[in-house]
């Protein structure tokens, strides 16, 4: 069903944890399948110095998750913002059709997150 | 890597046995078995020969037994050819929520047609009560269908019983019994049913043939129509190996029965030990007794908390492992297990179901070598999922 590249991430997924003293948390669910996905980051001076996942769900929510957070370091938070569900879908080499809603959850948690710091830190 | 096959109920490896059977009818023995010459005729024996000897097997008449392309024809000519055959009787029909799709199915579309459908709860370890039925019956009721073992958790429901009550009220009765054929030692007039469905490749036979018992004396509709095929019941060139290796299969399936059974439940039962030694927080599926009479001897199911089906099923598929999540037919839809909800496993522990069954080429190496790969697999997902030990963070819900 998944192409290696997504086995690939799968099997040796990238930022798996929490953020030491992070700054920035964002969890969301998807309410048909019941994946839920939670990013943690430590953002400093507008840049995304780590970031880190913790999954419920299936080898292509683990997979876009691991991918996602990847893309975000060394991001500014502007950066971050503009990834969108298809540039994940993108850097795994494409995603079955049922398995989309996996990379829609990954771009979620990244705004959810961004959403707490700056809550976070009053704005 | 040595690739460990503990997904039994999906299918089995066809017998040395029923294959050799089959070997001459590919080729050789070629020819149509409704065909009036010579060819024909090995063909026309040959089928003849497997129907008594499935008969035999199911304790039925030869002209009894109807050959299908498999379990889910079977079921699905089972129901609809009862439901079309009485419908100026009566239009309801009482099921159970645990079957197999072929059934479920099945009484979703007659409901579109006006039929309507009673699905029986279970209790907690998958079984229908006698009550429950005697309670759903009523005067429109025309058939119960109550599936003989459950494809996910292994319940063997109580069918002689369950039949009973059906028949005290002059109400037809089948039972899907593609899981307890080749399982369950069973003789279809001991039982009482009216219609029994199986499946040859369950029993180490081959894939896409099965057949419904039909008891003689009763009419139901046809479902697939077009030759004389099936004394005219049921059109369709009979696939002559295949009815040949799964009369053969049936026969050595039936005959180390008991020995079988009992190797494969020694071999499931040390399984389920380790697993629940060294995993926490887990529920064993289906019945706590390992009767024979109970819970099929191959079948063990297994929901891990905090994580997912698709990722265990897959990291062990990496280790070699060869199991299934939930049913392998909902493999690929979002929906949790029906049957799982019914027993009352919370949503989203069912996502994180796994059913292992044994066979008879397993070996106590292999289950010992999944045991370790299950535990270090679940150790692995709970360390990266968020519901395992969370941190306090609400969770946002999207569509």
């Amino acid at each position: 069903m998944y192409n290696e590249k997504v086995m690939q991430a799968f099997q040796n997924p990238q930022n798996v944890g929490e953020v030491e003293n992070y700054n920035a948390i964002g969890t969301v669910g998807n309410e048909n399948c019941g994946d839920i996905m939670q990013i943690t980051m430590l953002i400093e001076d507008g840049i995304i110095k780590d970031a880190k996942f913790k999954t419920f769900g299936c080898a292509a929510a683990v997979a876009s998750s691991s991918t996602a957070t990847a893309m975000i370091i060394g991001k500014t938070i502007e950066e971050a913002l503009k990834i969108k569900n298809s540039d994940v879908i993108e850097t795994l080499e494409g995603l079955p059709p049922q398995k989309i809603h996996c990379s829609v959850l990954a771009e979620e948690a990244i705004k959810l997150a961004i959403e707490d710091y700056y809550s976070r830190q009053g704005k | 890597m040595e690739r460990i096959y503990l997904d039994h109920a999906a299918t089995t490896p066809l017998s040395k046995e029923a294959f050799d059977a089959m070997y001459p009818y590919f080729s050789d023995q070629f020819g149509n078995a409704n065909s009036q010459h010579g060819f024909g005729r090995d063909g026309a024996g040959a089928v003849l020969e497997a129907r008594q000897s499935i008969a035999k097997s199911l304790g039925a008449k030869p002209n009894e037994i109807y050959f299908t392309s498999g379990g889910t024809e079977a079921d699905n000519w089972a129901l609809k050819g009862t439901a079309f055959a009485l419908k100026d009787k009566g239009n309801h029909i009482v099921t159970t929520r645990i079957e197999h799709s072929a059934i479920y199915a099945t009484c979703k579309q007659l409901e579109k047609f006006g039929f309507e459908v009673t699905y029986l709860d279970v209790d907690s370890e998958g079984f229908v009560s006698a009550e429950s039925l005697e309670n759903a019956i009523k005067d429109s009721t025309i058939l119960v269908s109550i599936m003989y073992a459950n494809n996910e958790i292994g319940t063997i429901e109580p069918i002689k019983e369950l039949c009973e009550v059906a028949h005290k009220h002059k109400v037809l009765f089948h039972t899907d019994a593609v899981q307890a054929t080749g399982a369950v030692r069973y003789d279809v007039k001991d039982l009482g049913v009216d219609m029994l469905s199986f499946s040859g490749h369950k029993f180490y036979g081959p894939k896409g043939i099965g057949g419904l018992y039909i008891r003689s004396g009763l009419k139901i509709e046809k479902l697939i129509i077009g030759g004389e095929q099936e004394r005219t019941n049921r059109g369709g060139t009979t696939n002559v190996p295949a009815v040949v290796g799964m009369a053969k299969a049936l026969e050595v399936a039936l005959e180390n029965l008991e020995r079988n059974n009992e190797y494969v439940a020694s071999l499931r039962n040390r399984f389920v030990e380790k697993i629940c030694e060294q995993v926490d927080e887990i529920y064993f599926n289906g019945p706590k007794a390992k009767d024979y009479d109970k819970r099929l001897p191959n079948n063990a199911s297994f929901s891990f908390r905090y994580i997912e089906g698709e990722s265990i099923l897959y990291s062990l598929d990496l280790a070699g492992v060869c199991a299934s999540s939930g049913s392998a037919c909902s493999s690929g839809s979002l929906e949790p297990s029906r049957t799982l909800l019914a027993i009352g496993v919370p949503v989203g522990t069912a996502h994180g179901t796994i059913r292992f069954s044994f066979g008879k080429s397993n070996t106590v190496e292999q289950v010992d070598y999944a045991v370790e790969q299950v535990v270090s697999i679940v150790a692995r997902l709970r360390a990266m999922s968020p519901l395992y030990h969370p941190t306090a963070s609400t969770i946002k819900t999207v569509k």
